[in-house]
């Protein structure tokens, strides 16, 4: 049962030979057996979990349930849940019971699903390893040698592991397509503004958004059917016609143009990443897709860029944590600004106070031209880089990492290293462009490779379709390291 | 651009982060470091490109200005560090 499609749990839900009851206990035992291995959950509540089942097996019962209803989802720690330990990997929210629902949790409880329990993440999504959390790092299911990926790390190894059927993800630098590369499972980072980031504790606005993690294609379609939707809460959320993201799937991919940018191809990713990446994109061929060389001639700032935009970001937004009002506040203080720097230092980790650090120089008096505007500028580049080469093809592919999963503890020590890991993947970030990754073969020491798809705005039914035929003649998407 | 301890204890004031010298001193080598990184960006001139702030270029939605939240003074209150009487506690401030 833990192996099986979002489609296939629906309709046995459906055809009531599985309760959502029984569902639901068979992910919370599996979760009691290997998270003390993974650490994939921080915070896990069978008494919720069970109501929420025996709440969904109610709607099957009367006739009133959607396609996942009774369908268990592992909730990334960034989502504020009512009633649920909210902490954002961090020792700031390690005490907040958050009073509200996120956009997102409301939409998963509007369709009925059950949270299986909220997933470790880096702090306050700032990571690319899950080694930054304040409830300690999470392990690769396929080599527990390995890091998961970040920021969703635990969401990663949640799904991988089959610990739940289906994750929640955000992804402000590649904090879902990393992770999912790195474990060998599916993961979308949706158009900007798509998905509500109401209650979504905020990293970097302009570039946060939440998508699906999953095993499928087929998986993610439905619940971004779930996730996407306007909220008036989050200004810029986008108000659209309502899509039906599993439209598509059964499409055929002749004639599809590639576009394969020769600054993906180049030094720095490696040769495993390498023969993998190509067998893919063999299979595209005999799907009838064309691959075209496009040039992405800035490609290599975006990484410059996005550390200084991204922190600049953070030191605004981490700013409301100041120990007043909920969260970690310091034990002794002389006045409120020594309470404030204090709490401060205290309750957030070293990479967190780093980027805080990073962004508070960059928006500082003198230099805010040189390096936020300046990026900025450099931001609009990169966009125009994509928009030449959608003229030439129908969608981008790429590998999603320069390497297969790095060993815990390889990069912990040296910040800039890590940040390269987010080589390809930022990209889409900065230009809000929907990207996604899937599993397409192993690397060194049998670790996972992910083909990261990049689509053009709001075209995510045709990525799914695009993943979804590929893992119709493949089968890397079925494989489990349990 | 070469950072000094200074600037970082003065960076880290503004963030209102306390940090000693020992952590001011690792801090400045990491950030040098970050800082080398991004000082790629300044070779490619972009004097003639207009910022880009946001991924779409939509303009800001207005509401109206209605109350739309009710009152949930006690469930916020009951998270928050301090308080006494419905109000948050903090040092004083005021002589």
């Amino acid at each position: 049962m833990f192996n099986a499609s979002l489609k296939q749990l629906s309709s046995q839900l459906a055809e009531k030979k599985i309760s959502s009851t029984e569902l639901t206990t068979e992910f919370l035992n599996r979760i009691k057996k290997f998270n003390p291995e993974y650490n994939a959950f921080i915070t896990v509540n069978e008494d919720i979990s069970l109501a929420q089942a025996q709440a969904a097996d109610k709607m099957l019962a009367s006739g009133q349930a959607g396609p996942l209803t009774g369908i268990p989802i592992a909730q990334k720690d960034i989502f504020c849940a009512k009633g649920w330990l909210t902490t954002c990997g961090s020792k700031m929210l390690s005490n907040f019971i958050s009073p509200y629902d996120a956009g997102v949790i409301e939409r998963f409880n509007q369709a009925g699903t059950v949270n299986i329990g909220k997933t470790n993440m880096d702090e306050f999504a700032m990571g690319s390893s899950n080694e930054t959390s304040f409830y300690g790092l999470v392990k690769n299911p396929w080599d527990v040698a390995a890091v998961p990926g970040g920021s969703s790390g635990g969401a990663a190894c949640a799904v991988a592991a089959r610990l739940a059927p289906a994750a929640t993800g955000t992804d402000t630098g590649g904090s879902i397509r990393q992770p999912a590369a790195l474990c060998g499972i599916s993961g979308i980072k949706p158009t900007y503004g798509l998905v509500s980031r109401y209650g979504m504790i905020a990293f970097a606005s302009s570039l946060d958004q939440g998508g699906p993690m999953a095993k499928s294609a087929e998986d993610l379609a439905l619940l971004l059917n779930v996730m996407v939707g306007f909220d008036p809460r989050d200004s810029t959320s986008l108000q659209r016609d309502v899509e039906d993201y599993a439209r598509d799937l059964q499409k055929p991919l002749a004639g599809l143009r590639i576009g394969l940018p020769k600054e993906y191809f180049a030094e720095g990713m490696s040769k495993d990443v390498e023969s993998a990446i190509e067998r893919a994109l063999d299979e595209y061929r005999k799907l009838g897709a064309e691959m075209i060389e496009v040039s992405l001639p800035n490609a290599a700032l975006s990484i410059p860029v996005y550390y200084v935009l991204a922190p600049a970001e953070a030191s605004s937004n981490l700013s409301r944590f100041d120990g007043v009002r909920y969260g970690h506040r310091a034990q002794s203080y002389s006045d409120l600004g020594d309470m404030y720097r204090k709490t401060r230092a205290q309750g957030f980790g070293a990479e967190v106070k780093r980027r805080i650090l990073i962004g508070t120089y960059v928006l500082s008096h003198g230099y805010y031209d040189a390096y936020y505007i300046k990026a900025q500028k450099l931001r609009r580049l990169i966009a125009q880089d994509f928009t030449a080469a959608y003229q030439q093809c129908d969608i981008i592919m790429g590998p999603t990492t320069p390497t297969v999963a790095f060993n815990l503890g390889e990069k912990s020590g040296d910040p800039i290293q890590m940040y390269l890991s987010d080589i390809y993947t930022s990209a889409a970030n900065l230009t809000g462009l929907p990207a996604m990754s899937i599993p397409v073969g192993f690397g060194d020491k049998n670790r996972p490779v992910g083909l990261h798809i990049i689509g053009n705005y709001f075209m995510e039914a045709q990525m799914l379709n695009v993943a979804h035929q590929y893992q119709q003649i493949t089968d890397w998407h079925l494989q489990s390291p349990v | 651009m070469t950072l000094t301890v200074n600037d970082v204890k003065r960076i880290a004031d503004l963030a209102y982060i306390e940090i000693n010298e020992s952590e001011a001193k690792e801090t400045l080598i990491q950030l040098s470091g970050i800082f080398n990184l991004i000082e790629t960006m300044q070779a490619v001139d972009a004097s003639t490109v207009e910022p880009m702030s946001h991924a779409q270029s939509v303009v800001q939605r207005l509401r109206e200005d209605e109350v739309t939240e009710t009152d949930q003074r006690e469930l916020c209150q009951s998270i928050a560090p301090q308080v006494e009487a419905g109000l948050y506690l903090v040092p004083q401030v005021i002589e």
